[in-house]
């Protein structure tokens, strides 16, 4: 299968299932609502060094926030319920509640839920009031530039996390510049997010490392420059190669994200696409490149 | 601070239709007129339930021609002004009175929506604990309050008011939201446990007098407030704003501009732990 001359490998992304959660930044301006939101999820590249792995998403087409004001999504996938609870008492504790204007609401209807505005609130010293509004209760805690406004609980659902796919090409401009487009594309869609800078990682990992005690090491037959010194996976012409990993709400989300994704990619200079996985063992979850294009 | 939008008033469609054979001012208790009541029930059943018209104990056929089956959506017309505790406890359904309704409406109310095209007597939804109550003319005395004798009222729910109220709205309230479009009443608030209680034209005098909790919010003009309320800051409320925009996605107020306002936090009653606090709108912004 090719694309606009990109081949298309017959190959898979293996995926595995995590707890997404989503919540809606709000701020006095879009500005603020996105400081808060990435604030949030900096420094949430991988769940390997991490603790999560996160980013943020523009609010869906006709979506208002709870409050009205400008806002940002912001998902946040990591292994476990206890994790996920975890992590948000401290990322909105840490990056949103000390964000002037910031106010912080679930984005999610999930029966499961996490209790984060109910643990932050006696941040207030005593002083925090809630109020209950259309069964939700959002708790206010006085800060120095009024209050801030954050629910009590917040809605976790199995998620999927590692979809990728890696685009190779002769340069690493031809790279940069497929990658990029391929973000923009992936960016909206909803519930999905590309937690590594940019969306882009250029430090793919392999699960294995000749030093005792560490697990992973460089993606080394994906390496150009060690092309002779060990067996590579690139093929001749080849001298750049950029991953998009992606998480999301849903399968369905990241099928989606991974098919839009691919299909920007397909520009002059990236000679195919192709995908990571562990021989489908291990992953629940399989995304055959070729099957998301043909849809 | 707007209109009540009440789009949605379903006069069609399956359901029961009670309308008042003949006008009287003989006090009427009405507490079986409530959809909860008329489940499973064809219209000569609903017929003989019984009502206290005075002293004597008839039966609804009696004093309204009953029509239809249904307990979904519930219909009530004709003179009702002297009709009292119509809705009282309802868990589920629709009741609309399309003119005035006596008092005690919707009193213990848990659920479903009444809605009551013209006024509206006292003590509309008493006790209430859930559900929602939309009178689109005036209402009496003690909207939302709790008996008297009784130490907490309304624990949920909604009650709207379109045009004005009369004093104690949501006295001793804990929990539940209170919305007032036009004036109320002296002691709005009067012993208030949590809750919101929101005027949108004058609100009357010592608001919030002995407030444990909860907030009141003047979107229009404000009175003096007691000497054991303090100033404290004036800002912009964010969960405010979230209440506004729940309301106007409900359908049921148009409030245009209210979102942006900055509003004066005044904290009190000190005279009850001084944790309530009454907000009133910076009318030069």
């Amino acid at each position: 299968m090719h694309i606009n001359g990109v081949e298309i490998e017959d190959t898979f992304a293996e995926a595995f299932g995590m707890w997404g959660s989503r919540l809606i930044v709000t701020g006095d301006d879009l500005g603020w609502a996105r400081t808060a939101a990435e604030a949030a999820t900096g420094f949430a590249t991988s769940i390997i060094g991490c603790g999560c792995e996160a980013g943020t998403n523009d609010l869906a087409p006709g979506e208002l926030t709870p409050d009205g004001r400008p806002g940002v999504a912001a998902l946040v996938f990591t292994t476990s319920r206890k994790n996920m609870e975890a992590q948000l008492l401290q990322r909105v504790g840490q990056a949103v509640m000390t964000a002037a204007t910031s106010a912080c609401y679930d984005g999610l209807a999930a029966e499961e839920k996490v209790k984060v505005g109910g643990k932050l609130r006696y941040f207030g010293d005593g002083f925090q009031r809630s109020k209950l509004l259309d069964g939700r209760r959002l708790w206010r805690v006085p800060v120095m530039d009024g209050e801030f406004v954050v629910e009590e609980s917040f809605g976790v659902v199995q998620a999927v996390g590692g979809g990728n796919f890696f685009m190779m090409a002769g340069s690493l401009t031809a790279a940069l510049a497929a990658a990029q487009a391929a973000v923009a594309a992936m960016r909206a869609v909803p519930g999905a997010i590309m937690p590594f800078p940019g969306g882009v990682v250029r430090s793919g990992s392999k699960v294995s490392s000749r030093y005792k005690g560490q697990h992973v090491s460089s993606n080394t037959p994906y390496c150009p420059t060690l092309r002779g010194q060990e067996d590579s996976a690139l093929r001749e012409g080849e001298n750049a190669v950029l991953e998009i990993v992606v998480d999301g709400l849903s399968e369905a989300a990241v099928a989606e994200a991974m098919r839009a994704g691919i299909a920007a990619a397909c520009l002059p200079g990236v000679t195919r696409i192709s995908a990571g996985n562990y021989g489908g063992s291990l992953g629940q979850f399989h995304f055959a490149l070729r099957e998301l294009l043909n849809t | 601070m707007g209109c009540i939008a009440c789009a949605a008033l379903v006069l069609d469609g399956a359901g029961v239709t009670l309308t008042r054979r003949e006008s009287s001012s003989i006090p009427v208790e009405a507490d079986s007129l409530c959809p909860d009541r008329f489940v499973g029930l064809g219209p000569t059943e609903i017929a003989a339930l019984p009502v206290f018209y005075g002293r004597r104990k008839v039966e609804l056929g009696d004093l309204f021609e009953v029509e239809g089956a249904g307990a979904d959506n519930v219909i009530v017309s004709g003179d009702l002004k002297a009709v009292k505790k119509i809705g009282q406890g309802m868990s589920m359904g629709r009741l609309t009175v399309t003119g005035d309704v006596g008092p005690h409406l919707g009193a213990y109310m848990s659920g479903g929506e009444i809605v009551v095209q013209g006024d509206a007597g006292d003590w509309v939804g008493a006790h209430m604990s859930g559900g929602r109550i939309v009178v689109q003319g005036d209402a009496g005395h003690f909207v939302g309050a709790a008996y008297s004798g009784e130490t907490r009222g309304v624990r949920g729910g909604t009650i709207i008011v379109g045009g004005n109220a009369g004093r104690e709205v949501g006295a001793r309230m804990r929990r539940g939201l209170i919305v007032v479009l036009g004036d109320t009443g002296e002691f709005a608030g009067a012993g208030m446990l949590a809750g919101s209680v929101f005027v949108g034209g004058r609100l009357g005098g010592r608001p919030g007098a002995g407030m444990k909790r909860g907030t009141i919010v003047a979107f229009g003009e404000a009175p003096e407030l007691l000497p054991t309320f303090r100033y404290a800051c004036s800002y912009r409320p964010v969960f405010l704003r979230c209440y506004l925009q729940s309301l106007e996605a409900s359908g049921l107020i148009e409030s245009p501009g209210l979102s942006d306002g900055e509003f004066r936090r005044y904290v009190g009653d000190m005279n009850s732990g001084g944790r309530g606090e009454v907000l009133v709108r910076d009318q030069s912004q």
